[in-house]
C-alpha cells in the first residue's frame, strides 16, 4: 500500500490516459464547457422534480437537499469488476456464516480466532438473536460493501455495511439521469445495465420465505417515515418492486402473525424489508421508547413466521472493531485467503495499539467504533491542533470506542468544477444481494465523491456527491 | 392496499382541491375589486367568509385590508387553509403515498409544489397576483390531467376521486351558504339582473359565471343560481354532480371488495332524501337549513369513509 501518492483512475501516472477512460476523454474534449454546465443544471432540476432529495439530520424539519451529482462517469473494466465480485461474494458468504455461528455455537470463539470480549458487552451483539434461525439461514440479504482503490491493482474493503445499507436509489437514478442527458454515450460505450436491481432484490426477498408463507407471499418495506434521511429511497424501492411501503403503525401482530392494516382489515405479511435500526424494531423486545416499530414483531420472528431483511443483529458484523478481524473471519469460514484486502486497523481498546495510535495520530484516521455517516471522525493529516488534542482526550478516556487506520490515498476521478475538470477522491459501494439460491451483484454500485479539493470525506451527510458508475462489457 | 395509503391519497386530492378553490375565491375577490367602482376592502371579508378563513383572520388583524387578506389566504403561516399550507400538506401526503401514484402524477404534484412555493417565497405585490393565481390553476389542471390520463382505474383512483369530490361538495355548499339570503326568492329581487355583485361573486367562485349565463340566460333569477349549483347535473361543481361521482366511486369500491359498508348506504340515503326534489321544495325546507344539513352530511360521510376503509388504527 502506497501512502501519499494518489492514483488517478483517468490519468494513472499523470501523462497517459488509462484505456477505460479513452472514450470519456474524447467525449469531454468535444463538449463545450458551458453546455456541460447547463446539462448539470438540468440534472439538478430533474433530481428536484423527481424528488431525489435527502433530509439532513439536525437541520430544520423538512429541509430537503440534493446530493451533488457529477456528470463525469466513473469507469471500471469488466476484468476489474470480475475480480471485485469474486472478493465480494467470498466476503459476504463468510459474513453470513459468521453471523449464524456467533448466534448459535460460536465455533469461531471456541477455535480461539475471535476473542469472546468482542461479543460480550458489545451493543451491536443482539442477545435476543441467540439460537434464532432466520428463514433460509440468511442474515445479510443486502450488503453494501465500501471499497476504495489505491493503485492499478489495489482494492481494499473499507467498511461492510450489513445493517441497513442505503444509497442504491442514487445508483439507479444517476444512471437514469445520464441516459436522459447523454443518450449518445450509451450508444458509443457498452455499459453493463443495472436497471434490474429492484427485481433482483424482490427475488432475494421472495426466496427467503418463512415456512408459514403461502403461495402468494406478501412483502413490504418498513420505513421510519417521511423525515428519515433516506425516505426517498424507501418510497422509490417500494414503488419499483411493487410492494407496500409501511410504517410501524400500519403493522400489528394479529393471532401470532405479523399483519398490515389494509382497507379491508389486517392481512398477513411474510417478508419485511426493514429500513429501520434494530433498536427501534419492537418496543417490547428492544428499545421500549420506540414508536416507530411494531410491538411483538420480534416474537413472531423468533417463531419463524416472518422474514426480516436484513436480520436483526447483523450490526455486529459491520462494527468497526469487528472489521479488524475480517481477514480471519473470511478465512475461518471460507477456508480460503481473502480475495479483497482489509485496511490495517488498530484497535484502541488494546494498550499497545492505543500507544501506537497516540504516537502517530497525525498520520492516522480515527473512527468511532459504532459511528457512521462520517460523523465524529478525525483525519490526522488535515486536522487542526485543537481537533487532535480533543481526540487525544477522547482516546484516553474511552479507548474502546475507537479504531485507527492509515490515511489511505483514495483514488481520484475527474469532476466538473466551476473552474473546469479537477480530480477528486472517490470510493465505491457495490450492493450484494443474497438468497439461499444465489448471490447477485449488480454491475457497478454507488460511487461517492468528495466534492472539495483534497477532501477524503465522501459521505453525503458531509457534502459528498455521487457519480454514475460504469462497468464496461468486454 | 393499506388503509394508510387510502388515507394519503384521499387527503392529497382533498388538499389540492382546497388550494384550487381558495385561488378561485381570491381571483373572484380581485376581479370584483377591480371592476366594481363601489367595492371596498370590506368585500374581502365576504371572500374570506366564503373560504371559511375569516374568523381566524380576525384573530390576527383588527381591520379588513386587501393586502393582509391576500397574504392571509395565499400564505400566512398561521392560516392552515392558506394555499401554501394546503399545497405543502398535499405534497407531504403525496410523498407518503408516492408508491401508489404514477410517476407523472407525482412529478406534477411535486413540480407544482416547487413552483408555487417559489412564487410565494417573497411578498406578493398586486401585479404578481395574476401570475400566481394562473400558476396555481394550471398546476391543478396538470395534476388532474396526469391523474385522468395515467392512473389505473382501481381502488387507488377511487380514493383520489373521493377526496376531490368530498372537498368540492363541501366547498360549493359553503359558498352557497355564506350568501344564501341573496338567493332567496323575494319581492325585492324581481326584475334585478344577474349583474348583482353578490351573484357574480357566487358564480365566479365556482367558475360558472359564463356557463350559467349561457344556460339560463340574462333573465334568470337568484333561484336559478341555487338550482344550478345544487341540482344541475351538468355542472361539475354542483352538489348533485359531486354526489353522483362520490356514489360512483363508493360503489366501485363495493364491487372491488365485495361488500357494502356504511359509507355506501350513507351516500344513497343522502341522494334519495335531499337531492331528488326540485328547488322550490328546497326553498320550502329552508335553503340555509338545507345547506347546513348537507355540510354536516358530507362531514359524516368523510368520517365514515375513514372508518370503513381503515384510514387509521
Amino acid at each position: 500500500m502506497k501512502v501519499g501518492t494518489v492514483f488517478d483512475e483517468m490519468w494513472a501516472d499523470g501523462s497517459s490516459i488509462r484505456r477505460p477512460y479513452k472514450n470519456i476523454k474524447t467525449w469531454l474534449d468535444g463538449e463545450e464547457r458551458s453546455s456541460l454546465k447547463a446539462k448539470r443544471r438540468d440534472a439538478n432540476d430533474l433530481f428536484r422534480l423527481t424528488g431525489i432529495t435527502f433530509n439532513v439530520y439536525g437541520s430544520e424539519e423538512g429541509e430537503e437537499r440534493l446530493i451533488p451529482f457529477d456528470i463525469v462517469p466513473r469507469v471500471l473494466t469488466s476484468n476489474e469488476w470480475t475480480k471485485i465480485c469474486k472478493g465480494l461474494e467470498q466476503r459476504v458468504r463468510a459474513i453470513n456464516a459468521f453471523l449464524y455461528d456467533i448466534y448459535h455455537d460460536q465455533e469461531i470463539v471456541k477455535a480461539g480466532v475471535l476473542p469472546l470480549e468482542m461479543l460480550k458487552n458489545n451493543p451491536a451483539f443482539l442477545l435476543q438473536m441467540m439460537g434464532v434461525n432466520p428463514p433460509g439461514q440468511i442474515y445479510t440479504h443486502i450488503s453494501g460493501v465500501d471499497i476504495i482503490r489505491t493503485a492499478e491493482n489495489e482494492f481494499y474493503v473499507l467498511e461492510d455495511n450489513v445493517r441497513t445499507p442505503s444509497g442504491v436509489s442514487y445508483m439507479l437514478e444517476n444512471r437514469e439521469t445520464m441516459l436522459q442527458m447523454f443518450p449518445e454515450l450509451f450508444t458509443k460505450n457498452r455499459v453493463q445495465p443495472i436497471q434490474n436491481y429492484p427485481q433482483e432484490l424482490l427475488y432475494s426477498l421472495k426466496h427467503t420465505l418463512p415456512e408459514t408463507a403461502e403461495n402468494k407471499p406478501t412483502v413490504c418495506l418498513l420505513t421510519p417515515g417521511l423525515y428519515n434521511s433516506a425516505y426517498f429511497e424507501h418510497a422509490f424501492l417500494a414503488d419499483q418492486m411493487g410492494i407496500e411501503l409501511v410504517q410501524g403503525n400500519d403493522l400489528k401482530v394479529v393471532d401470532g402473525f405479523l399483519a398490515m392494516r389494509t382497507t379491508q382489515g389486517h392481512r398477513k405479511v411474510d417478508v419485511v424489508y426493514k429500513r429501520l435500526d434494530d433498536e427501534f424494531l419492537d418496543p417490547l423486545n428492544f428499545n421500549e421508547k420506540s414508536s416507530l416499530g411494531v410491538p411483538g414483531l420480534f416474537d413472531v420472528y423468533r417463531k419463524g413466521r416472518v422474514t426480516i431483511a436484513n436480520a436483526p443483529g447483523t450490526g455486529i458484523a459491520d462494527d468497526k472493531a469487528m472489521y479488524s478481524f475480517m481477514p480471519e473471519i473470511v478465512q475461518f469460514y471460507s477456508g480460503e485467503f481473502p480475495l479483497l484486502q482489509n485496511v490495517p486497523t488498530w484497535r484502541c481498546a488494546i494498550k499497545d495499539q492505543l500507544n501506537y495510535v497516540l504516537d502517530n495520530i497525525h498520520e492516522l484516521v480515527i473512527k468511532r467504533v459504532h459511528g457512521s455517516g462520517g460523523y465524529g471522525m478525525l483525519i490526522g493529516p488535515t486536522a487542526t491542533k485543537k481537533d487532535i488534542a480533543n481526540f487525544r482526550r477522547k482516546l484516553l478516556s474511552t479507548p474502546q470506542d475507537y479504531i485507527a487506520q492509515p490515511t489511505l490515498s483514495l483514488s481520484t476521478v475527474p469532476i466538473l468544477t466551476s473552474k473546469g475538470f479537477a480530480p477528486r477522491h472517490v470510493d465505491l459501494r457495490p450492493f450484494v444481494q443474497m438468497s439461499p439460491e444465489k448471490i447477485n451483484i449488480v454491475p457497478g454500485g454507488l460511487t461517492r465523491v468528495a466534492m472539495s479539493k483534497g477532501s477524503l470525506v465522501v459521505n453525503s451527510s458531509q457534502g459528498g456527491g455521487t457519480k454514475d458508475t460504469w462497468v464496461l462489457e468486454n | 392496499m393499506l388503509g394508510n395509503t387510502a388515507n394519503g391519497l384521499f387527503w392529497t386530492y382533498r388538499l389540492l382541491e382546497r388550494a384550487e378553490n381558495m385561488s378561485r375565491l381570491i381571483e373572484t375577490g380581485q376581479r370584483i375589486a377591480l371592476t366594481r367602482l363601489n367595492s371596498s376592502d370590506e368585500q374581502w371579508l365576504y371572500v374570506m367568509q366564503t373560504a371559511a378563513v375569516a374568523s381566524e383572520y380576525k384573530r390576527y388583524y383588527s381591520k379588513i385590508e386587501k393586502e393582509a387578506a391576500l397574504d392571509w389566504m395565499l400564505k400566512h403561516p398561521e392560516n392552515k387553509s392558506s394555499i401554501l399550507s394546503s399545497i405543502t400538506s398535499a405534497r407531504q401526503n403525496a410523498k407518503m403515498v408516492r408508491h401508489a401514484l404514477t410517476t407523472d402524477v407525482w412529478e406534477a404534484i411535486n413540480g407544482s409544489f416547487l413552483d408555487i412555493q417559489n412564487l410565494l417565497k417573497t411578498k406578493i405585490r398586486e401585479r404578481d397576483l395574476p401570475i400566481v393565481l394562473r400558476t396555481i390553476k394550471q398546476s391543478a389542471a396538470l395534476v388532474r390531467g396526469a391523474t385522468y390520463g395515467t392512473m389505473l382505474r382501481n381502488e387507488e383512483y377511487d380514493f383520489c376521486r373521493l377526496g376531490t369530490f368530498i372537498e368540492r361538495a363541501d366547498n360549493t355548499a359553503r359558498i352557497l351558504d355564506v350568501k344564501y339570503y341573496v338567493l332567496l326568492p323575494s319581492a325585492k329581487a324581481v326584475g334585478t339582473s344577474i349583474d348583482n355583485v353578490q351573484w357574480e361573486t357566487i358564480l365566479r367562485s365556482v367558475s360558472a359565471y359564463g356557463g350559467f349565463r349561457l344556460e339560463y340566460g340574462h333573465e334568470a333569477g337568484p333561484g336559478d343560481i341555487a338550482k344550478f349549483l345544487i341540482l344541475d347535473k351538468r355542472m361539475p361543481r354542483s352538489l348533485i354532480y359531486c354526489c353522483e361521482i362520490l356514489k360512483l366511486h363508493l360503489s366501485s369500491l363495493c364491487s372491488t371488495y365485495r361488500n357494502k359498508p356504511a359509507s355506501f348506504s350513507q351516500i344513497m340515503q343522502l341522494q334519495k332524501r335531499f337531492l331528488t326534489h326540485d328547488i322550490e321544495a328546497i326553498f320550502k325546507f329552508g335553503l340555509h337549513d338545507f345547506l347546513q344539513k348537507m355540510i354536516s352530511l358530507f362531514a359524516d360521510l368523510s368520517d365514515q369513509i375513514e372508518i370503513d376503509y381503515r384510514f387509521y388504527e
